[in-house]
């Protein structure tokens, strides 16, 4: 799996390889831009007006603490929570955040922190799921099966193939993507997500659980992403993994963010040493 | 998904079965014409069946009203071919209208339904199936439409031209009777819907329903508007079932709120479980089995107990539930995905050999 792995991060770059739609050559522009997001469950003030930048081209990291509100804050900008305030600049345009399939429509594609795959269905099929939102036949078309449906049908399979060879899991296209072993199916999540042609693909703790052979192959999977020009946001607990990984990391504290830099700096920020490890003072 | 070539095992077998069903109704004829109209409606409720796990099966929505569809349908064609309001519109007429009334009836229950899940929906379809037939049951006052619980009688049975579906008539030597034309049709209906289910299953709308079955966050993430898939699922079940109750207004010539009531919605609900929820032939078989059982038992049980025992000691119709039940708590027991349960599953039975 490592090797597959590499060599999917080998191959990254070269133009037949080019399965991602990632655009290179805009890299270091403002991606998703969020202003003031707020929100709130019952009494629990989860996000208090956090504002943040991603680039193109970066990848961009989450951390906090747990109860910090990364995940929720996940979840606001892939349409699953409604927001009480604030909003997000995506591509250029005010991104509409009221249903997740329009945000995966206009870019943005999410895995979860427990993974969540279509359990009965193969990991072709899950990856073929994917393509709903660039795809457009409907129920006569599929009925009737027309020369255009099937050529859709073609193309959807074709594609679901090339993201699971460039994940590292082809060989299993035809197994039942809960049959697979824990790495494999973080894998197909990402595949997943990639066949939605995403710009901005966000990882909700994709290390959890993994093993040190696992999680460096993950870090092999994430940086060939990046290579191919796809912008990452990534929530993570492995901090080693986020610094080690990540350009430019935002922290997360009780609904607030209290530091946004590229590693080195966070790493030393008192503020962030304090959330993490308390004050010491008490 | 390709075109695929058959091998000659698999045509000879198809052309076996073509041959089976087409000489079907004339072995059944020679027993007793009544047989012949059982199969007919044995096949009408594979097509509810059918309609149903598009719903249930498909999209992993549970619906305990389904039967009200098939109730549109049925009134549907009983009142724009009947007496009653002194109407004969030919079929091919109402049936699309029928299905379209259903259809409409699927998204108006499905609309106000999309944010529950499992137990509660159930409930909710439940009622509306109840709505439905009550609705039947009353809509007699103060403007006559339905004729409330005494139906709607001598409603017109399928015609082309000059063709009667209810007469008999003789062609090639063979004497048609009206049961086996319908049977035909019946049979013409199945394969067009058995086709169009196996194409949906196998289409970017039928992955969408099985995301949704199989996790609903995960699907809207994926992309997918789960509202209107989830809406598309309930209406184009309740067109199946818009279809199936045409058929069965006209081949009844009589139809009845009795006829719709929520044993029915169980009943066909039972065949999907049964038979393998979501597996297009294990669906089929359920219903084959579930439809023929009540009716072999009917006319076995009384014979055998007269042949043991000298006289009837259990009455069939207490029979047929009794066995009805245990059969279903053996099924959930021994093979809960159902009798034939989704190829997914067999696929994943034959890796696990491998």
């Amino acid at each position: 799996m490592n090797g597959l792995a590499a060599q999917a991060g080998a191959r990254s770059g070269t133009p037949e390889s080019r399965v991602l739609s990632g655009q290179p050559s805009l890299v270091g522009e403002t991606l998703l831009e969020a202003r003031d997001i707020g929100k709130r469950f019952g009494g629990v003030q989860a996000l208090k007006a956090v504002s943040l930048t991603i680039r193109r081209g970066e990848i961009y990291g989450l951390i906090g603490p747990n109860g910090a509100g990364k995940t929720t804050l996940f979840n606001v900008f892939t349409g699953l929570y409604p927001r009480d305030s604030g909003e997000v600049i995506f591509a250029g345009q005010s991104l509409r955040l009221e249903s997740p399939h329009i945000v995966a429509a206009a870019g943005i594609a999410r895995t979860f922190q427990n993974i969540r795959l279509f359990g009965n269905m193969t990991a072709r099929e899950n990856v073929m799921v994917g393509r709903h939102v660039r795809t457009r036949c409907g129920v006569f078309g599929a009925i009737l099966r027309t020369a255009g449906q099937r050529a859709e049908e073609r193309a959807i399979r074709g594609r679901a193939d090339d993201l699971l060879r460039y994940v590292g899991i082809a060989d299993r296209a035809d197994s039942l993507a809960r049959h697979l072993s824990y790495g494999d199916q973080r894998r197909l999540e990402i595949a997943r997500a990639l066949a939605s042609e995403p710009q901005l693909l966000a990882l909700d703790e994709p290390a959890a659980g993994m093993n040190a052979t696992e999680t460096a192959a993950l870090r092999t999977l994430i940086e060939g992403l990046r290579a191919d020009g796809l912008t990452i946001l990534l929530i993570e607990h492995d901090v080693k993994l986020v610094l080690g990984l990540c350009d430019r990391v935002a922290v997360l504290d009780y609904g607030e963010k209290i530091a946004e830099d590229v590693p080195e700096v966070v790493r030393a920020d008192p503020r962030v040493i304090e959330a993490y490890l308390g004050t010491g003072t008490h | 998904m390709k075109g695929r070539v058959l091998s000659r095992r698999e045509v000879i077998g198809l052309v076996a079965i073509a041959a089976a069903l087409l000489a079907l109704p004339f072995v059944l004829a020679s027993v007793g014409t009544a047989w012949v109209r059982i199969t007919n409606f044995a096949v009408l409720f594979v097509l509810l069946s059918l309609g149903l796990n598009i719903v249930v099966g498909f999209a992993g929505l549970l619906d305990l009203g389904y039967i009200a569809f098939y109730a549109v349908g049925a009134y549907t064609y009983a009142l724009l071919a009947s007496p009653h309001f002194n109407v004969h519109l030919p079929f091919w007429v109402i049936l699309p209208i029928g299905a379209g009334l259903a259809c409409t009836a699927g998204v108006i229950l499905g609309a106000p339904t999309l944010r529950l899940r499992g137990d509660y929906l159930a409930i909710v379809t439940l009622g509306f199936g109840e709505i439905v037939r009550i609705f039947m049951n009353n809509l007699s006052n103060p403007v006559n439409i339905t004729n409330g619980p005494k139906g709607i009688t001598l409603i017109d049975p399928f015609r082309i031209g000059d063709f009667s579906f209810s007469a008999r008539s003789e062609l090639f030597g063979l004497t048609f009777s009206g049961p086996i034309k319908y049977y035909y049709l019946l049979l013409v209906v199945l394969l067009c819907v058995i086709v169009i289910n196996l194409r949906l299953q196998d289409s970017r709308i039928g992955r969408a329903w099985v995301a949704i079955r199989e996790d609903e966050i995960a699907a809207k993430a994926a992309g997918i508007n789960t509202r209107n898939i989830k809406l598309l699922a309930f209406a184009m079940g309740a067109s199946f079932g818009g279809i199936a109750g045409g058929m069965f207004s006209a081949i009844q010539a009589f139809v009845s709120p009795e006829s719709f009531i929520l044993n029915e919605s169980i009943m066909v609900l039972a065949m999907v479980v049964l038979g393998g929820m979501g597996n297009i032939w294990g669906v089929i078989a359920g219903a084959l089995l579930l439809s023929f059982m009540p009716e072999v038992l009917r006319y076995s049980v009384e014979p055998m107990q007269k042949a043991l025992f000298g006289r009837m000691l259990v009455d069939p119709e207490v029979l047929r539930m009794l066995i009805f039940g245990f059969a279903l708590v053996l099924t959930m027991r021994f093979r809960p995905a159902g009798l034939w349960p989704e190829t997914r599953h067999r696929r994943e039975m034959s890796e696990n050999r491998r």
